[in-house]
């Protein structure tokens, strides 16, 4: 063999590697090409066209759902990470006190409970709620969309906090700054990254979720992906793949992002 | 007069009081939208079901013992519930059969990336997550398109005459564990891949020097290493495909149900509520039976490294 | 500084996330899935300067659960005749009278006075039909008028038919297969039907409500289907026929009603309304393709709607055709548990 003797190399593994990847884009590639099919089909091609971004455009469902989601995941991606932060500050740098590890499984938790679960959880605590205070808005959804979220705003605030350097609030705090003033002038600037990448992760994790949505919204509530749940099940036209496209857009878009800041501060 | 120890005391004690207003409003979004309703479902799956679905409120253990029993319709008889039981197996096994899956691909995966040049991780590793931040419903979809009679796989198989008739692969066991593959792969690699970034390759090239092939470095050398990567992958995945709801419901079509379908049944046509908060609080159970492995696991490995 | 124009944008989506909630003219409608006409739709919002929602629901159960458990927010709902007496005993629906409305007149005289909603207190007609069968008559040329279709499946189709999953349409149909009567108590049938239900599960490919895209893209080759869900499909291919099964089959209808706790209610009785008038149900007819119960509605339907055989039962058949009704709770109870069996 030519090849040098290489002592990372293995078998095959390169190969694997390689379909993986693959394996992993095709499908997502078929989709969005698909969308810009001409014909009805989501099996033949005919041709390039934008049709049916201008038939998904037109359906003022669509555009309704597509608001509601970008709303619901909004105030959710917000709240999230501002109560996250606030638990970070209060769960990192400190010696251990009492129930800290409560806390830390307390925050996680949804992460743990499968989402099915949850999902039947809500649908019975809120129908009772929502008979008893007359209320059916969107604060459900918001609600639960924020408590699903918190743990993955928490994770990387957690984590920047537990990388920064205390020796600037200790300088701050002999210089007789107000523990607002050390937080606000110090802290917060330092933590931003953190809180940035909380916001883009809980946005993105609420843009997607079916399941709990699914049993907790009331009449007209839909969002896009119950929308599209809805429309998968029956009848599906290249128009899903064009509202997917989009979709993936907007996703693959803030995660980007998300990745070049953080790539930046490394 | 408050001697310094004391002082101190009080200001420890201030602090932990402020530490958790600080985490009250986080704790208490969680404890109302997400743990809490939990206790009710415990409390549901002891209740009688209403006529038309929802509960009537008389005690009753009825459901629980339906999780494992049935009477039969005509005779009376009880035997075990094979309905409940066939259900739960194919979760357990399609979960299994996915992780094992993901691992398949999923360990020469994170070793390719684990083997780039160190700039380059970062870019392979981002490739992998990308997918995973894409919407659950979107990549299921398009995995149905895939894999459908008329699809692009079978299109190919037809058109190079390889079978003659479509394979029906779309609602099958198989289209459920492909979708979740698919969709589960980056909750497999990426824990695989942060115990393989701190592989020491001077062990591996040792192995090399006493004349080990590539295999046997893999199996004893490699592997061993990166095992505490392999069960935290493993975990990961295994949790979300016993509970999964989407894939099956939209690859599956509606006959080979999930665990997860199963208890959307008993909330809907099944008109069960007690039934579907007894199965509920069961994968929930299995769910942390799980988790307990790999805290443990997690624990064990860091003694040994540590 | 870069963080507080980020934290200001987030602020405003929060604060305009909050905005929305009390818009004016809302009707929220809670619907079978692909059943209704968005031109339709149009029109009724455009001519009462009402905001139209809609949710789909997939079977007459799931609404029903939906609905009890309350603080649902739905205004509107479309039940099956058949469940529309529990719908009025649970106490449900509003008594909107739609018999003294001003378009009830247009109501087919058949449909005046039906016996699951007397004078029409509570419910305005949307669609009827009947329970059948598609089958793709490219994949298979024998006799498609029979429920063996789905219950004793022929070669040609095994591993390649789908069940609409909804449960009392399938039960009825076994029943039928059997012998039987609709709503019957007998054991010895009810039996039988659960051992050729369970017999047949084998040889079906999915259990899904999505036949008009599917049967279309040939991943289904025949289908227990509703007729209009059948004409939708034969427009697409012409090989796809429609079988009205020789051991009996079921005729239904489903319902415009208002909810109890409905907070639209003046908008929700304009829609009733709204769906007596001819041309209203002549245009949602041209979108679900079923008739639809209002005199003169014709005038507003495509044309290949006339005399299709999926809308019109041929006279051969009409003898076949049993009404769905409401079975007594203790067969309800059986149809359930026997339903909960095929699930596993």
């Amino acid at each position: 063999m030519a090849r040098p003797f290489s002592i990372r190399h293995q078998t095959g593994f390169t190969a694997i590697a390689v379909i993986c990847f693959a394996a992993l884009y095709a499908p997502i590639a078929i989709l969005v090409i698909y969308a810009f099919n001409a014909g009805t089909s989501i099996a033949d091609w005919e041709g390039f066209s934008l049709r049916w971004f201008v038939a998904a455009w037109n359906n003022s469902q669509v555009i309704e759902v597509s608001i509601r989601s970008l709303q619901i995941a909004a105030a959710a991606a917000v709240m999230a990470t501002i109560v996250a932060t606030m638990a970070a500050l209060a769960t990192t740098r400190t010696a251990p006190y009492p129930g800290l590890t409560l806390k830390y499984a307390f925050i996680n938790q949804p992460l743990m409970v499968p989402e099915i679960v949850t999902a039947v959880a809500l649908l019975i605590f809120f129908s009772r709620i929502k008979v008893a205070t007359g209320y059916s808005g969107l604060g459900y959804l918001i609600a639960a969309h924020t408590a699903f979220c918190i743990p993955f705003a928490y994770l990387p605030i957690r984590a920047r906090l537990e990388s920064m350097d205390l020796t600037l609030e200790r300088a701050a705090a002999d210089l007789y700054a107000t523990p607002w003033q050390t937080f606000r002038r110090i802290t917060l600037p330092l933590l931003w990254p953190g809180i940035l990448a909380g916001l883009m992760l809980t946005f993105v994790i609420s843009l997607d979720d079916v399941v709990i949505t699914n049993f907790v919204k009331s009449g007209g509530q839909d969002t896009l992906p119950t929308y599209m749940l809805g429309q998968l099940r029956r009848a599906i036209t290249p128009e899903m793949n064009a509202i997917s496209t989009v979709f993936l857009l907007i996703s693959v878009g803030i995660v980007t992002l998300f990745f070049f800041i953080s790539r930046k501060r490394n | 007069m408050a001697s310094a120890a004391e002082l101190a005391k009080t200001r420890a004690r201030r602090d932990v009081r402020n530490r958790w207003l600080l985490s009250a409003p986080a704790l208490l979004i969680i404890l109302l939208a997400a743990t809490g309703p939990l206790l009710i479902v415990l409390v549901y799956s002891f209740l009688a079901p209403g006529a038309y679905g929802d509960v009537k409120w008389q005690f009753s253990t009825d459901a629980w013992v339906s999780v494992l029993l049935e009477r039969d319709i005509f005779d009376d008889t009880l035997s075990i519930a094979d309905a409940h039981l066939s259900i739960f197996w194919r979760s357990v096994k399609l979960a299994l059969g996915t992780t094992l899956l993901t691992l398949l691909f999923g360990f020469p995966t994170a070793y390719f990336i684990a083997t780039r040049p160190e700039r380059m991780r970062e870019v392979w590793l981002f490739l992998i997550t990308i997918p995973f931040w894409t919407n659950l419903l979107i990549r299921t979809f398009a995995v149905l398109e895939i894999i459908r009679n008329e699809g692009v796989v079978n299109k190919v198989l037809l058109a190079t005459g390889v079978v003659e008739q479509p394979v029906q692969m779309l609602f099958t066991d198989f289209a459920i564990m492909v979708g979740m593959v698919y969709v589960y792969l980056p909750l497999m690699v990426l824990p695989l891949y942060a115990s393989m970034e701190k592989l020491d390759f001077r062990l591996i090239e040792a192995g090399y020097d006493l004349y080990a092939t590539r295999f046997k470095v893999l199996r004893r050398i490699i592997f061993p290493l990166v095992k505490p990567g392999v069960i935290a992958g493993s975990i990961l995945v295994f949790i979300p495909s016993l509970g999964a709801y989407v894939t099956p419901s939209i690859l599956g079509g509606g006959k080979n149900l999930m665990l997860g379908n199963l208890i959307e049944l008993q909330f809907g046509q099944g008109r069960n509520w007690p039934l579907g908060a007894a199965l509920s609080i069961t994968l929930m159970a299995v769910v942390m039976v799980a988790l307990l492995a790999y805290v443990r696991n997690a624990g064990d490995s860091e003694v040994r490294h540590g | 500084m870069n963080w507080k124009i980020t934290a200001t944008a987030m602020g405003l989506a929060l604060l305009a996330s909050t905005g929305i909630a009390g818009a004016e003219g809302v009707l929220n409608i809670y619907n079978w899935g692909n059943y209704t006409s968005p031109d339709m739709i149009k029109k009724f919002e455009a001519a009462n300067n009402v905001k139209v929602t809609i949710t789909d629901y997939d079977s007459n159960d799931t609404a029903l659960a939906k609905i009890r458990q309350g603080g649902h927010g739905f205004d509107v709902v479309v039940p099956s005749q058949n469940y529309i007496p529990i719908w009025i005993e649970e106490g449900l629906l509003l008594e909107t009278r739609p018999d003294q409305m001003e378009n009830f007149k247009n109501v087919a005289e058949e449909w005046k006075n039906p016996d699951f909603d007397p004078g029409r207190h509570y419910t305005v007609p949307w669609a009827m039909g009947t329970v059948g069968v598609v089958v793709n008559t490219d994949v298979y040329k024998g006799d498609i008028n029979t429920w063996g279709i789905v219950f004793d499946t022929p070669d040609e189709l095994k591993g390649k038919v789908n069940v609409v999953p909804e449960m009392t349409d399938v039960i009825d149909a076994a029943v039928l297969y059997n012998g039987g009567t609709k709503c019957t108590g007998d054991k010895e049938i009810l039996k039988k039907v659960r051992d050729t239900l369970v017999a047949a599960k084998p040889n079906w490919v999915a259990m899904e409500y999505g036949t008009i895209e599917k049967m279309g893209s040939g991943d289904f080759a025949a289908s227990s289907d509703w007729n209009g869900s059948a004409l939708r499909q034969r427009l697409k291919n012409p090989a796809i026929r429609y079988g009205y099964p020789k051991e009996g089959f079921v005729n239904w209808s489903d319902n415009v009603a208002v909810l109890k706790d409905a907070k639209n209610v003046e908008n929700a009785k304009l829609f009733q309304n709204f769906m007596m008038d001819p041309e209203s149900a002549g245009m949602n007819s041209g979108f679900h393709r079923y008739a639809n119960g209002i005199a003169g509605s014709d005038k507003f339907m495509p044309d290949d709607m006339k005399g299709a055989p999926e809308v019109e039962v041929p006279a051969e058949y009409k003898s076949l055709g049993v009404a769905s009704q409401t079975c007594p709770p203790e067969v309800q109870e059986l149809y359930t548990r026997i339903w909960t069996e095929l699930q596993k």
